[in-house]
Formats: structure tokens, sequence, C-alpha cells
């Protein structure tokens, strides 16, 4: 015997999460049905940033907290102004104008942060695992922008999104992923991501950045980028990531133009209307060359405007409706 | 959750003649029929505004411009909501200012709905005036809110469910009143 309100909210909890958990952490936590779930809502959410008045008053009332303790340029604005356009209030928080400097750790940091009511953290930080490690004792939706070389969880999606969008559907797709892998979570959430929904990965780079471990990831390694190129549908550059390299990995920056750097004759050998992909900030004249940065292949800031797309959808999923009871 | 049906209010003849009347009236209300555009309500409202855009075509071989629009995002009870609702796509690819909008809407209840689809008109747009046209008005409002042309007025109780399938989705034209069954 069940009187009617009680059946109703049961018929609902049933049908109510359309995502279900609380943070968005990692890339290899979530379902292929999770992702696909966050990019068709991206979809809907693509039309907003185009009309005159870019902003719906869906997340109205809400805080979210932009905790970067690393630099960025994207993340940190496309985040900024995805929760903008949702209408939720968004406080930005730098490193260098606040207490860390002072020594304050980065649990005192986030419960300071919380107690002000804040309902979702952006975390960036250098230490792997430390958004995980802010989910373990925050009521706030912890959101990784970003975790040392273990995930870019947001950037991954963003990235999917783009694919699909220019090439229909990811299954079957031959991407590669090339330069630093070794030190990009980029990388690592791409390949999480791609291999969820059956993309073929090939990885490639100069062996001190291409471990043989990755191979456990699922993905294909080659160090030649002229055999690899061949048949490529999407060739994703990495920036060679000069501020995690006090040992040198290569000889030179030069001989790493001349073996990896995208150029204009090396497109030529991959499939006709192969597209471009970094995440940026790009080394012009180093892993690409300027004028393919700028040609109608490159997507790169295709990435960019759909990323706040994806980063709107992340927040209305994470934050939208009542506030529910679930533990990630 | 099960329902039972407890009548069948409309049917495919009666729907149609409905859509008629109202299309006839819209016609006779609105003197330029160039500054007209429909937006339909998502789900059901989409192709009623289809049907009545295609109907004004037939009559008057004006081509009324046709939209989409989905509320999800402004919903007033968002934060309410137990369950969360897909954000699906508003296409509306004409501008709204200036226009004289005829926004369609399967059935009038409260009224939440149409405010919260005004707000997003608003949002794309200044349009000249926003007319309301539903299949089926059932009462129990909470907003001043009224259409402009109702198919049916339908006296309801707040338990029970009024249902408008359409051919386009639902493989047949009716209009049912439904109410869960409860075991007790």
């Amino acid at each position: 015997m069940r009187s009617l309100s009680q059946n109703l909210s049961l018929t609902f909890r049933r049908a109510s999460l359309l995502f279900d958990h609380k943070h968005l952490l990692a890339i290899e936590s979530l379902s292929e049905g999770n992702i696909r779930t966050i990019l068709d809502t991206a979809e809907s959410f693509l039309e907003i940033s185009t009309r005159d008045v870019k902003k719906v008053p869906t997340l109205r009332g809400k805080t979210v907290v932009n905790l970067f303790f690393e630099p960025s340029t994207r993340t940190r604005s496309s985040f900024e102004m995805a929760a903008k356009r949702l209408s939720a209030d968004i406080v930005n928080f730098n490193k260098f104008f606040s207490s860390v400097v002072k020594g304050e750790t980065l649990k005192d940091t986030v419960l300071n942060l919380e107690a002000m009511q804040s309902d979702a953290i952006i975390i960036r930080h250098a230490c792997p695992g430390a958004p995980h490690y802010v989910s373990t004792f925050c009521r706030s939706h912890v959101i990784n922008a970003g975790d040392g070389a273990h995930e870019h969880p947001t950037q991954a999606l963003l990235d999917a999104f783009t694919i699909r969008q220019q090439k229909k559907n990811i299954t079957g797709l031959k991407v590669l992923i090339v330069g630093d892998i070794l030190h990009s979570r980029v990388a690592r959430s791409n390949i999480f991501l791609l291999n969820k929904l059956g993309a073929k990965i090939v990885c490639v780079g100069p062996p001190a950045l291409l471990p043989e471990g990755f191979k456990r990831l699922g993905v294909e390694l080659d160090y030649n980028l002229d055999r690899a190129i061949q048949d490529a549908d999407v060739i994703m550059m990495l920036r060679i990531q000069s501020e995690r390299q006090q040992k040198n990995f290569f000889p030179s920056i030069r001989e790493y133009r001349n073996i990896y750097g995208l150029t204009q004759k090396r497109y030529h050998r991959a499939k006709k209307n192969a597209i471009i992909m970094h995440p940026g900030p790009i080394n012009r004249g180093v892993e690409i060359s300027s004028d393919l940065a700028n040609s109608t292949k490159s997507v790169i800031l295709k990435q960019v405007e759909n990323g706040i797309a994806v980063r709107m959808a992340i927040l209305y999923l994470l934050l939208g409706g009542k506030e529910r009871e679930i533990t990630d | 959750m099960e329902e039972k049906i407890k009548a069948k209010v409309m049917d495919a003849r009666r729907i149609k003649r409905a859509l008629h009347r109202m299309v006839t009236e819209i016609i006779e209300y609105n003197r330029d029929l160039n500054s007209l555009v429909v937006v339909g309500i998502r789900t059901r409202g989409i192709y009623l505004g289809k049907r009545v855009s295609k109907m004004i075509k037939e009559l008057e071989n004006v081509k009324i411009p046709t939209g989409v629009l989905d509320i999800t995002l402004y919903r007033d009870d968002f934060s309410e909501l137990e369950a969360q609702h897909m954000v699906k796509k508003t296409e509306i690819d004409f501008s709204v200012g200036d226009k004289e909008i005829l926004l369609v809407d399967d059935v009038l209840f409260t009224g939440r709905t149409i405010r919260a689809a005004m707000d997003s008109l608003f949002d794309l747009g200044r349009p000249k005036s926003i007319q309301l046209l539903v299949l089926i008005d059932r009462g129990h409002r909470e907003l001043p809110i009224r259409a402009d042309y109702v198919g049916k007025f339908l006296p309801t109780s707040k338990r029970e469910i009024v249902q408008v399938h359409l051919e386009e989705i639902d493989e047949t034209d009716e209009v049912l009143i439904t109410e869960p069954v409860v075991d007790i």
C-alpha cells in the first residue's frame, strides 16, 4: 500500500537522473551513456551563445567558484562564461592574490570558500588527484579542470563534441594524438573517452615522451609521424609542455619540429578533409606550422567555441534540479 | 504509474475541425499575415504549430515562418524538480523582433509553461505582440494568462491528466482524460 505521492515520487526517481554523478572528476569513471548525455545536452546549449541576449535563467542563485592553482586562459574563462550564461554567480580565485601564498592549505582554502555557500567548485591543480581529494570532504559539486598529468575531462568532452560535429560519428575514426603524451592530461582524458566511443587511437611522439605502458590503455603507439598519419581522420596536436620538462626529453626544439611538427607536407598524407585539433595554447612553428593552424582544416577555434556549450551542459547536469543524494 | 482512461474527448475529425476554426480566426484577426510567425512549444506544440502554418498557407498562400521553443531552461520550478529534464534545442531561425508571434501549445493548465515561453521569447528579441493558441484549455490557472484561440474548453479536476496524442509522434490524433490508478 502506497500513497499517491509516494507512487509519484517513485516514478520520478527512476527517471530523475540524466547524469548519475555528483562530481566530474575523470573521464575514466564515466560510462558511455554519461558521455553521450553530456554531448547531447551540449548540442542544445550551443545556440544560446549565438543569441543577442546570451543568457538563460536556469542556474540563478547558484554560486560557482573557479579555483585555479595553475595558469589558464581558455578553461578558466570558458567556465566563467558558461556559468554566467546560465545566470550562476561565479567567483574567480587566483592563487597569487590569495592566502595560499601565506601558507593556507588546499583543504582550508576549500572549506573557507564552502563556508561562503558555494554550490560548485571548479578546480585546477598541479597535483594529480587534487580534485578527487577535495571531493572527499566537500559538500559542493567538484569539477576537475585539469589535475597535473592525470586528467582534463572537460577538454576531452569538448574535443569529442567537436569531432562529432565535424565527422558526425566517432566510432571507427582514426584519431592521432601527437606530441608530449607522457605529460599530457588532455591525452589521457581523450584516450579514455575516444576508446569508450569506439575510435581507433594512435599515439605518436618521441620515445621518451611515449612510454610503452600507454598500450595498456588500449592505444597503438608509433614513433614515426609520417607513417602514422596515413588514413588519419583526426589529428590532435599537443603542446610541448616546457613547464613540466626539467629533464631533456628530446635533443632540441628544432629536431622535434622536424620529426613531429605538423606541416602542410605531412598533413597531405592524412585522409582528405582530416581535421586538425589542438587544446591550446599553441607553440606556433613548433608542434604545428602557423599556416596550418590558421587554415580551414584547423578546428582549433571551434574547439574553444564548443567548450562553452560543453561546460554549460556539465554545470546544468550537476547543478540543475533538486539537490539529490548521490555519492560517487 | 498506471493510468485509467476516463474519456476520449476529441478524435482526429474534431481536432481537425477545431484547428480549422482557429486558423480562420487567426486569419480574420491578423490583417497583415506577413508579420506573423508561429512558435510551437516542445513537444506537441511543434506539430500543432506546423499544422497551423500549413493550413494558413493553404487558405491564404502566405508562408509563415515556424519555429520550435524548448522552455526547460526557463522553468520556475527548476530547483524543486526531482526529475531532471533533458534540454532540447530551441530552433528559431528567424528574428522575433517586431513580429506578431503566435505561440502554440497542446494544453493550457497552470499557465507556468506559457510564462516561461514568454520569458524565453523576450530573450530572443522584442516581439510586437504574442498571441496564444492551445488545443485544450483545462482550467486551474495559477497565473493571469489566457489563450486567444482555444480548441476546446475542458473542465477537469486537478487529479486528472489530459493527454493529447498527435499522429506525428503518437500514431493517432486524439485527446484523452486519464487518471492515475492508486492501489490502496
